[in-house]
């Protein structure tokens, strides 16, 4: 019994340790790079191209380590009249949940493809999700300065309230799947609907698929959201104060929470692992080549989702604090709500 | 106040009673700080997000232009006033050169009056380019910044044929102007031109329907007309409170009363406003140096007259009367006789006006300058009260306070 | 009350007693209706003056006549007092307080006659004649502007002794936000 529970430790943290670091870890140092890139491609400029080993430039991707060169040799200044250990402690409190929620998302068909298949998936999600809150909050706290604590109060604010509509969005989707399971979620958008249109969730819940990916940015902080880190009126919101890797972790940090918002819309909308009109029946999902493709086809609709919110992120102005809670409370949350009522008449109607 | 205003914001006993204490909290905005370009602090007291008081604190740019002046001839004063409004350099050496011409008594050559007038309307798009590409930036639209930017570039590249300097032009006199335009001037204005209408016409796609930018500029920063006009508000700060008055209209100088243009005036006096009559006084601008490529006279672009301008290089070399006149100026500065001057001038931002007194000698006895931006700025507090942090960044940005101008 | 002309330039020079009494009068006399009031400046008359050594100069524009006006004060050397006609027009406001700042006149009745362009420890006037081109100003000390907030109580106690930082060095920009410790010295003291 003991050894059955540590074997399936082991494998969970091998798998955590492949996914977390091996891909989402990567990514995220990869998207450093593809912002500066994307808004130089937007912004008619050639962007970070210079950094090169040896005369070898690769499109500028030696800027990722030049980055991390940069920001590791940087000095960690902590202020005075902060709060040494909270403020040292606050970057990971952000960082840890951004990484643990990667723990339920099924990137393959099988059980082999995830690292744990909870059946409460989306709820530790956004249980595990919502801590991060505190992570940034404290940070702008135990700062000790007045930017930092007027950033932590807007993202708390920001977070707690966009939450309540992030969940809201997605009981459309569960209650149309039956389950609240990402991988019973993921299975049953393999489904076609009248034969020719796969059920993905933005086929059935198209109104909570746009909702959902603007409260998902709010809670990323990202233009047109990024009241908290206001960069013209607050510097930087609640990580003024921070230097060198601390602030590299917020950056991660930020990067991670892009990632996890792709791989939600993807799980949860846009048929996760599934391979469009490509059933995945039991034979097939034996085969390993069949498994390998799945993996590929959720990283590649991962990818397209990271894209559009660098897009989104490069071509949208910033809001004010008020608007945006208007938007959060006023317009996503009643309309969200309403998604929910009519998707329920409708189930009920039809069944 | 309102009753709800008094309703919003508990009384100490009433805080007391339940037993929650609110407090204001001061932030320091400022000197160095990403909305502030151009050096200004703010001492804001802030209660949560709303602005209960607001104190800018100017002068950290201060290298008293006014006092240099005075140990300075007429002519040294030249690069100081191009560091007045960086922006729009020649806009400040016009004004003043105009101020001194007023209190000489003397009229320019026709010529030199298109010039002049070519060269403040190329630096009014200028400023207005680097004020609507700034009011962008800050409010997270980088892409139009690059590319108002960018066209004002273009108007730096055009500066430097004009004059051989980019921002400290020093390229008029009294009594007329360094050089005349260089010949490449017109074909290489009509390539100006042409990116500049379409990054123009970039920018408005990019921003002039976007939602969330006009959320934020609609109906922020409002002053009303007759508090902005008791402040002494002027230009498209004034002219967005529906006031139609501009220096150009009212005391027509250069030739401004022979060109056709048209006055935007807004409504509300908003930051929306002020942005659209930016947008609308560049397209005006570049209408007006267009009619006068078109009217401008051949023929000199100084005076006739030694006891001002500088005579000619090969007529100092080469008779006594103009080496003689080459000293005296050069050595004395240019007499001007005693008297006083008020002159305005449209600058980018509102009246530009320059107070000259003279007592006679080669050096002016006092030199004062209304910086346009410093009356907008004096009446910051009073827009800013009880609104949001937030909107003060929209706000100081369609303000555009100058550091060197409101400094000097 | 004389009046004359220069350039075109219409001037007026008022008494002291009454120049709120002519501002107001300018102001509301609807053929004047100077309802701006443009710039508010002073002249040093150090080196020729026999009377009146200042001159307090105002500038006035109507915007529905488009006619301007000047009005002058002219003031003794010993007696620097001007009313304060921020109570007609705002624009004084701030142009008043320059005016303090530069020449040292006094505006009676402003309700806020604070230094604006430098720093509050600057000594003298120095666009009064007898400033010296190349006069140098006495370092400031610096000054502690008390406990750094403390963790327990982030904003306990009055924030404004803590929020606004004050003056530092010589220089104008001295006055930006200053370490909260006395132990910080400036390494370079010009002379």
């Amino acid at each position: 019994m003991t050894a059955q529970v540590v074997e399936a430790l082991v494998h969970a943290a091998i798998k955590f340790a492949i996914l977390v670091p091996g891909f989402v870890l990567a990514l995220a140092a990869l998207m450093s790079w593809i912002e500066r890139r994307q808004s130089a491609m937007i912004q008619d400029r050639v962007g970070p191209n210079r950094a090169s080993i040896g005369g070898v430039r690769a499109w500028g991707l030696f800027h990722i380590i030049a980055d991390t060169l940069k920001f590791a040799l940087k000095e960690n200044i902590v202020p005075r009249g902060s709060n040494p250990l909270l403020f040292r402690l606050a970057p990971f409190m952000a960082m840890a949940p951004a990484l643990i929620v990667f723990a339920v998302m099924p990137v393959g068909p099988t059980n082999r493809w995830v690292v744990s298949n909870l059946d409460v998936g989306i709820l530790f999600i956004f249980a595990i999700g919502s801590l991060s809150v505190y992570g940034a909050t404290i940070a702008g706290w135990s700062s000790n300065n007045n930017f930092s604590l007027l950033g932590a109060l807007r993202v708390s604010a920001q977070m707690i309230s966009y939450e309540v509509s992030l969940a809201l969005n997605l009981v459309g989707v569960f209650m149309v799947f039956g389950s609240i399971n990402l991988q019973t979620i993921i299975e049953g958008q393999g489904a076609l609907l009248g034969g020719v249109l796969p059920k993905w969730g933005i086929v059935v819940q198209p109104v909570a698929f746009f909702l959902f990916l603007a409260a998902s940015i709010a809670e990323t902080k990202r233009t047109p959201f990024d009241a908290p880190e206001g960069e013209p009126e607050l510097v930087s919101g609640y990580f003024t104060e921070y230097s060198g890797l601390a602030l590299a972790t917020w950056f991660l940090t930020e990067f991670a929470a892009v990632i996890m918002v792709a791989m939600m819309a993807t799980a949860v909308f846009f048929g996760g692992w599934q391979i469009p009109w490509l059933p995945p029946t039991p034979a097939l999902v034996a085969t390993w080549w069949f498994q390998i493709a799945c993996v590929m086809a959720f990283f590649a609709k991962t990818l397209f989702f990271v894209w559009v919110q660098m897009q989104l992120r490069w071509t949208l102005l910033r809001m004010r604090y008020d608007q945006i809670m208007t938007m959060g409370w006023k317009y996503i949350l009643p309309i969200s709500l309403a998604n929910v009522l009519v998707t329920g008449l409708f189930l009920l109607l039809t069944r | 106040m309102s009753t709800e205003t008094v309703r919003e914001y508990l009384t100490e006993e009433e805080e007391d009673r339940i037993g929650l204490h609110t407090q204001e909290m001061i932030l320091n905005m400022g000197p160095s700080h990403p909305a502030t370009h151009g050096t200004v602090k703010f001492t804001l007291r802030l209660e949560g997000e709303t602005i209960r008081d607001l104190d800018p604190d100017i002068g950290y740019l201060h290298r008293g232009f006014e006092k240099m002046c005075e140990n300075a001839t007429y002519t040294h004063a030249f690069p100081y006033t191009d560091r007045l409004n960086y922006c729009s350099p020649f806009i400040n050496n016009v004004g003043y050169a105009l101020a001194v011409e007023k209190l000489l008594g003397i009229e320019i050559t026709e010529r030199c009056k298109y010039v002049r007038t070519i060269i403040s309307e190329l630096h009014r798009i200028s400023d207005h380019l680097t004020c609507l590409a700034a009011t962008s930036l800050e409010l997270g639209a980088f892409t139009v910044f690059l590319y108002g930017v960018q066209s004002r570039e273009e108007i730096y590249v055009l500066t430097e044929e004009i004059c051989g300097a980019r921002l400290t032009v020093s390229y008029v006199r009294i009594g007329g102007l360094t050089d005349d335009l260089p010949e490449s001037f017109a074909d290489h204005w009509k390539l100006v031109k042409r990116r500049l209408d379409k990054n123009l016409y970039d920018i408005d796609k990019l921003i002039g329907r976007n939602r969330i930018f006009i959320d934020r500029m609609q109906n922020t920063g409002i002053l009303d007309t007759e508090t902005a006009i008791s402040y002494g508000c002027t230009g498209p700060f004034l002219r967005a409170c529906g006031v139609e008055y501009d220096v150009r209209d009212a005391a027509p100088y250069l030739v401004y009363d022979r060109l056709d243009w048209t006055m935007p005036t807004g409504t509300r006096g908003d930051n929306w406003d002020r942005f659209l009559i930016r947008l609308a006084e560049i397209e005006q601008s570049i209408s007006m140096i267009d009619q006068c490529i078109e009217q401008m006279p051949e023929g000199p672009v100084r005076i006739d007259d030694w006891r001002v301008v500088l005579p000619p290089k090969d007529e100092v070399y080469n008779s006594i009367e103009a080496m003689m006149a080459h000293f005296k100026l050069i050595m004395e500065g240019l007499k001007v006789p005693p008297g006083e001057v008020y002159s305005y001038t449209e600058g980018a931002n509102g009246e530009l006006g320059f107070f000259i007194v003279s007592d006679g000698s080669g050096k002016p006895s006092r030199v004062h300058v209304r910086p346009p931006c410093y009356h907008l700025v004096a009446a910051l507090p009073e827009i800013m009260r009880g609104k949001l942090i937030q909107d003060l960044v929209p706000t100081f940005d369609t303000i555009n306070m100058i550091g060197g101008e409101i400094d000097r | 009350m004389q009046a004359y002309a220069h350039r075109g330039d219409e001037c007026v020079v008022v008494a002291r007693d009454q120049l709120v009494a002519v501002a107001t009068h300018c102001r509301d006399e609807p053929s004047m209706h100077f309802d701006m009031v443009v710039d508010i400046t002073a002249i040093d008359h150090l080196e020729t003056f026999d009377e009146f050594r200042f001159e307090v100069v105002y500038h006035l524009y109507s915007l529905p006549h488009k006619h301007r006006l000047r009005i002058k004060v002219r003031l003794d050397e010993d007696d620097v007092h001007v009313p304060s006609v921020s109570g007609v027009w705002k624009g004084a406001l701030w142009t008043e307080r320059e005016t303090y700042d530069m020449f040292g006149i006094l505006f009676d009745g402003h309700p806020d006659l604070r230094r604006l362009l430098l720093y509050p420890e600057f000594e003298g006037h120095p666009l009064r004649k007898d400033y010296g081109f190349a006069d140098i100003q006495p370092l400031v000390p610096l000054t502690d502007i008390g406990v750094p907030m403390s963790l327990g109580t982030p904003f306990a106690g009055t924030n404004r002794e803590r929020g606004i930082a004050v003056g530092e060095g010589t220089s104008a920009a001295g006055k930006a936000l200053i370490p909260q410790t006395t132990a910080f010295k400036p390494d370079v003291v010009y002379k």
